[in-house]
């Protein structure tokens, strides 16, 4: 695992997220919640932190952190990509086009691409069936989405 | 109390209401069986997952089986434990259980001693019919400890020990499903954790998954080299546990057995780690004593409790989590770190041995020995002062493999002058013991009056925080006695509060003291083994002609001879030590 050191400035505002939950272990996973709502994921150093604060183990943290697949250890992409794989996407083809984001960005869902720039996830249904498939781009949402529109989508955002 | 009356097998039985189906069971001499459950009865250590399900029975009108761990007794209830039903769904579970487990018994470090086998063999398991995908993860060897996750059942015994009981924090079950270990922060290796080597998770592991290091095959090569003088010394709380290795009941003494074993082995000298508790006793009895004194008269920058610092696991605990402390406990090195210097530096220096050319072996209780006697503290020029420690259970394992018939051997003395010990070493093995031979020697050193009761029976016991005043001749001494990491906890957050009112505490890293420490005899939840150690260290003190540290008539003459006086020049270069700090996070500098 890289080591990355986290800036005085970051550490403070994660004790302070601690704090707002009095520090109490029984508030690990709202303390997690917050912390990757703020830091966009929950790298090693992060949790050494938030273990010391509420005065569990980091092995515990650790624990939790991999228990809960909304929780994650890779940083997401300046540009996150989700591809929604609800029943109705599926079926008009949500797994071509998802396979094409991966051709395309060289990653696997769950990664970064090495520039930093995407990130690929999935996800369930974002309520919007009568434009499946449906693509999400950060808060962007992209219907209809064929396999050969993926490349478009991802010069869009200069790659 | 409410009682409440359930049947079970057939038979009647009462019991309190929030009693298991196990437990109620265990009173009418039903034994079911268990896998993740586990409990170190009287001594507040309990396993309760639930999570195996190889206790599941029958409970008449519920629909689907119970596991007796985790279901409570109810009003009239009907149990049947070993109805068809019940025999076909626990040998499915076993079966289930087998199929992520590697079929290695005949080379599995635990064989004999597993109660997965055990388990397979009782439900008479004779195939497995369930063959697939085996979840496969890395060896990790740390120095004192192995973890071969593999063979893991995730009972969740070693993360209920480390986190619980001894609050180390070193182990958590992470990630989930088929992917589910049981591993440190981030699945670093054990040795990049706040690990303390206490040994309690392999104490308790029913499978191989966690085991010791095993140096018997270097001990082995020194025996045979014929270059090498190789000596011995074996820690107290061996002597009430080897036997059982033997088929002998749990508190059988052995220690005359075992010192014939070790020179039928071929040790060239066996000694005893006890002279080197003795040695112990005078270096941190004299500086309880010292700084007791300075404090008396007003001095402001000595440090009090003063803190024992024979135990391995708590010397890496505290370096681990209570840096701020580290001038608190004494600066006296472990009798086994004593033993070595003292054989290399006095006793081969007298024979003419050069130290490259001595070898010593430790026999100890403990697997936190291992990593002490590899520290680079302890080393001259790269050559340890103690070679090899093995655990009790490697040095049984070796008397076996060198055919010696352990139960018919005579009784035979340890060698001189390093094996004369007195009973105040001997109950080095049992909590509250090194703070009792401290006091028998503190009390006449400062009091200069002879103690007519060397018994102190109210630092003995097995309560998890004890607490007793002693009167030094009108001055009482406020001791404080913690065993198992967790207790140790709370005295030394009171120390770092300021709250502490005590003058010196003791403490011992495992459940029980050394007696239940991580390299002895499997106890497999059985509480009552380790209460027959302790008993039978306190038997050993009592029949002892001498039992006081400072009377040991080697002792005197070694200070004599060699050291001077305690807290003097010498003992400070040999016998004392210093501690790091290790606290710092892994990723946070």
């Amino acid at each position: 695992m890289a080591k990355i050191k986290l800036s005085e400035k970051k550490i403070e505002e994660l004790k302070e997220v601690c704090k707002s939950f009095n520090n109490d272990k029984g508030e690990l996973i709202n303390v997690l919640h917050k912390a990757q709502s703020i830091f966009g994921y929950l790298p090693a150093e992060l949790q050494e932190v938030i273990a010391k604060e509420l005065n569990v183990s980091v092995a515990h943290v650790y624990g939790v952190v991999t228990f809960y697949s909304f929780f994650t250890m890779t940083p997401k992409g300046e540009h996150p990509i989700s591809i929604c794989l609800g029943t109705a996407c599926y079926v008009r083809g949500a797994e071509k086009v998802l396979e094409e984001f991966k051709r395309v960005l060289k990653i696997q869902v769950g990664e970064t691409s090495a520039d930093g720039k995407f990130s690929l996830s999935c996800l369930r249904c974002v309520g919007a069936c009568g434009l499946a498939p449906v693509v999400l781009v950060g808060e962007k949402v992209y219907g209809r989405v064929s396999p050969e529109g993926v490349k478009d989508i991802v010069a869009e955002y200069g790659n | 109390m409410d009682m409440v009356k359930l049947t079970i097998d057939g038979k009647p039985v009462e019991v309190e209401k929030d009693t298991t189906i196990l437990k109620a069971a265990k009173l009418i001499g039903i034994d079911i069986p268990t896998l993740c459950y586990f409990q170190l009865k009287d001594m507040n250590i309990e396993n309760r997952p639930g999570g195996c399900r190889i206790c599941v029975v029958e409970v008449v009108g519920r629909r689907n089986l119970a596991p007796a761990c985790s279901t409570n007794v109810a009003k009239d209830m009907v149990v049947n434990t070993h109805s068809i039903r019940v025999l076909n769904a626990r040998r499915t579970v076993l079966e289930l259980i087998l199929s992520d487990h590697p079929a290695e018994c005949l080379t599995c470090a635990k064989s004999g001693n597993c109660e997965l086998q055990t388990m397979a063999q009782q439900l008479g398991v004779r195939e497995l019919p369930y063959q697939g995908e085996q979840s496969t993860y890395r060896k990790d060897t740390s120095p004192a400890i192995i973890r071969d996750v593999d063979k893991c059942i995730l009972c969740r015994r070693c993360e209920m020990m480390c986190n619980d009981v001894q609050t180390v924090g070193a182990l958590s079950a992470v990630n989930r499903g088929f992917m589910a270990v049981v591993a440190p922060a981030f699945e670093m290796n054990l040795e990049k954790s706040p690990c303390t080597y206490c040994g309690q998770c392999v104490s308790v592991c029913p499978t191989g998954a966690l085991t010791e290091v095993d140096h018997s095959r270097n001990v082995i090569n020194s025996l045979a080299d014929p270059s090498k003088t190789v000596v011995v010394q074996t820690a107290p709380a061996v002597r009430a546990a080897l036997g059982e290795e033997f088929g002998l009941d749990p508190g059988t003494l052995v220690t005359g057995k075992m010192v014939a074993a070790l020179r039928r082995l071929g040790f060239d000298y066996v000694f005893d780690t006890d002279f080197a508790a003795d040695l112990t006793i005078m270096e941190e009895g004299s500086e309880l004593l010292d700084r007791l004194t300075r404090y008396l008269k007003g001095d402001k920058q000595v440090k009090l409790p003063i803190l024992t610092s024979c135990c391995p696991g708590w010397v890496n605990f505290f370096e681990h989590n209570f840096p701020e402390l580290m001038d608190v406990p004494s600066t006296a090195k472990s009798p086994q770190q004593m033993f070595g210097p003292i054989a290399k530096e006095y006793f081969g220096k007298k024979l003419g041995i050069d130290r490259k050319n001595m070898i010593v072996v430790s026999i100890m209780p403990c697997l936190a020995k291992k990593y002490e006697c590899q520290r680079d503290e302890f080393k001259v020029n790269g050559d340890p002062d103690v070679n090899y420690s093995l655990s009790t259970r490697e040095l049984a394992h070796l008397i076996k493999l060198a055919n010696i018939d352990f139960n018919s051997l005579p009784d035979e003395d340890f060698d001189n002058p390093l094996g004369e010990s007195t009973g105040a070493a001997v109950i080095f093995a049992n909590t509250g013991g090194v703070i009792e031979a401290a006091c028998r020697t503190a009390y006449e050193l400062y009091t200069g009056k002879k103690l007519e009761k060397v018994e102190f029976n109210e630092l003995r016991g097995l309560e998890n925080v004890r607490h007793a005043t002693l009167d030094f001749d009108g001055l009482p001494i406020n001791i404080g006695i913690a065993h198992g990491l967790g207790n140790a906890r709370k005295l030394l957050e009171d120390v770092q509060a300021g709250k502490s009112q005590f003058h010196a505490i003791e403490i011992m890293a495992c459940p029980g003291g050394c007696i239940g420490g991580g390299g002895q005899p499997f106890h497999h939840g059985d509480s009552e083994v380790i209460k027959q150690r302790a008993a039978a260290i306190y038997r050993e003190d009592a029949g002892k002609p001498i039992r006081k540290s400072h009377e040991n008539p080697f002792i005197i003459k070694l200070y004599e001879e060699f050291l001077g006086k305690p807290l003097g020049e010498k003992s400070h270069h040999l016998l004392h030590t210093h501690y790091f700090d290790k606290s710092k996070g892994t990723y946070i500098e």
